[in-house]
């Protein structure tokens, strides 16, 4: 069991995943996301080699409106 | 033509738009389309996790293939979150290195930290950024962010979505005579005439986005701000009148005019 927080919410996961299947998991794929893991930039080349440690910290993030 | 340059890249529009505030994407498309901007601005934020995965995104109704989007760092008050939030930025528009950055010091007015501006900038440049910045009117600042190898300076007109328009007309006019790169009025345009000052002391282009979405018809609202602009960069290059301090000048000729009718005595004996 491994433990992800993202965007600040604790996930519980049964055992380690890289980032595209988190993406699968969090029904976003093909969306125009960014992701972060622990203060870096996940190229989204990346996405499948990547593997998430328990504890890693993800921001994942979209284009919303503003100024 | 008279265009736009930044960072190298020519824009017709000198009226840039931000995405926010708007009641649907269908407003704000409506919006931008008729502001004729073809710069806007962006934020990035967390996506909702394991919810409504199907809700629209911005990005669909405002394609970045018709649009040059500028991110912001909009809510960021430390140079790392700034940072981190435009390098996210890059990746999710596949590597697009044009930016806003604003590095905020105050809650309540939205007031731009200039010192953590400043050190956030030299970051981002430094990544091969090309960075338009958001800074107070002080024009010592504002050419220091410009010899950093800032793209655009954004100095503010008055505070972020007040929209009390142009405060101090006379600092933008320094920072404007010392630059050499473009400036912009980013935040404080209110309605039409505030964008046609800006553009008429000699701004290079005017940022907006409440005044526009915040309008009772936004984009009515978006279609004068368009026209505002583009009257206010023709007065500027027609170049204005003197002023003429308490003294008139007749716009008719002073010659010619008919004398006054000869006055027919009351009961016409002579």
């Amino acid at each position: 069991m491994i433990q992800l927080t993202i965007n600040g919410q604790p996930r519980q996961f049964e055992a380690p995943i890289n980032v595209t299947q988190l993406i699968d998991h969090l029904a976003l794929h093909g969306k125009r996301i960014a992701i972060e893991c622990n203060g870096e930039i996940v190229p989204r080349s990346r996405f499948s080699e990547q593997m998430l440690a328990h504890g890693d910290q993800l921001e994942v993030v979209v284009a919303v409106g503003g100024g | 033509m008279d265009n736009l340059v930044i960072a190298g890249k020519t824009y017709s529009s000198r009226l840039l738009v931000g995405t926010g505030k708007y009641k649907d994407f269908n407003e704000t498309r409506a919006a931008v389309e008729a502001s004729g901007a073809e710069i806007i601005t962006v934020a990035i934020r967390r996506t909702n996790i394991g919810q409504n995965a199907n809700e629209p995104n911005l990005l669909d109704a405002l394609p970045p293939s018709k649009y040059t989007l500028l991110p912001n760092t909009a809510g960021c008050y430390t140079v790392d979150d700034a940072v981190r939030t435009l390098r996210l930025a890059r990746e999710l528009l596949d590597g697009h290195s044009l930016v806003k950055l604003e590095v905020l010091g105050d809650p309540r007015t939205l007031y731009p930290n200039v010192v953590e501006t400043l050190k956030a900038a030299e970051i981002l440049i430094k990544e091969d950024f090309q960075v338009m910045v958001y800074t107070s009117d002080d024009p010592i600042m504002a050419k220091q962010l410009e010899e950093m190898g800032c793209v655009a300076v954004m100095p503010l007109a008055s505070l972020i979505g007040s929209g009390m328009g142009i405060l101090n007309p006379w600092n933008l006019q320094i920072i404007i005579d010392n630059a050499k790169i473009p400036v912009l009025v980013d935040a404080g345009v209110g309605t039409a005439s505030d964008a046609t000052i800006a553009m008429e002391l000699g701004c290079d282009g005017v940022l907006m986005n409440t005044a526009i979405a915040a309008a009772q018809n936004p984009v009515l609202m978006a279609s004068a701000m368009r026209k505002a602009v583009e009257a206010g960069r023709e007065a500027y290059l027609a170049g204005r009148m003197a002023k003429k301090l308490y003294s008139a000048s007749p716009s008719s000729p002073t010659e010619g005019i008919i004398a006054q009718a000869a006055k027919k005595p009351a009961n016409g004996n002579s």
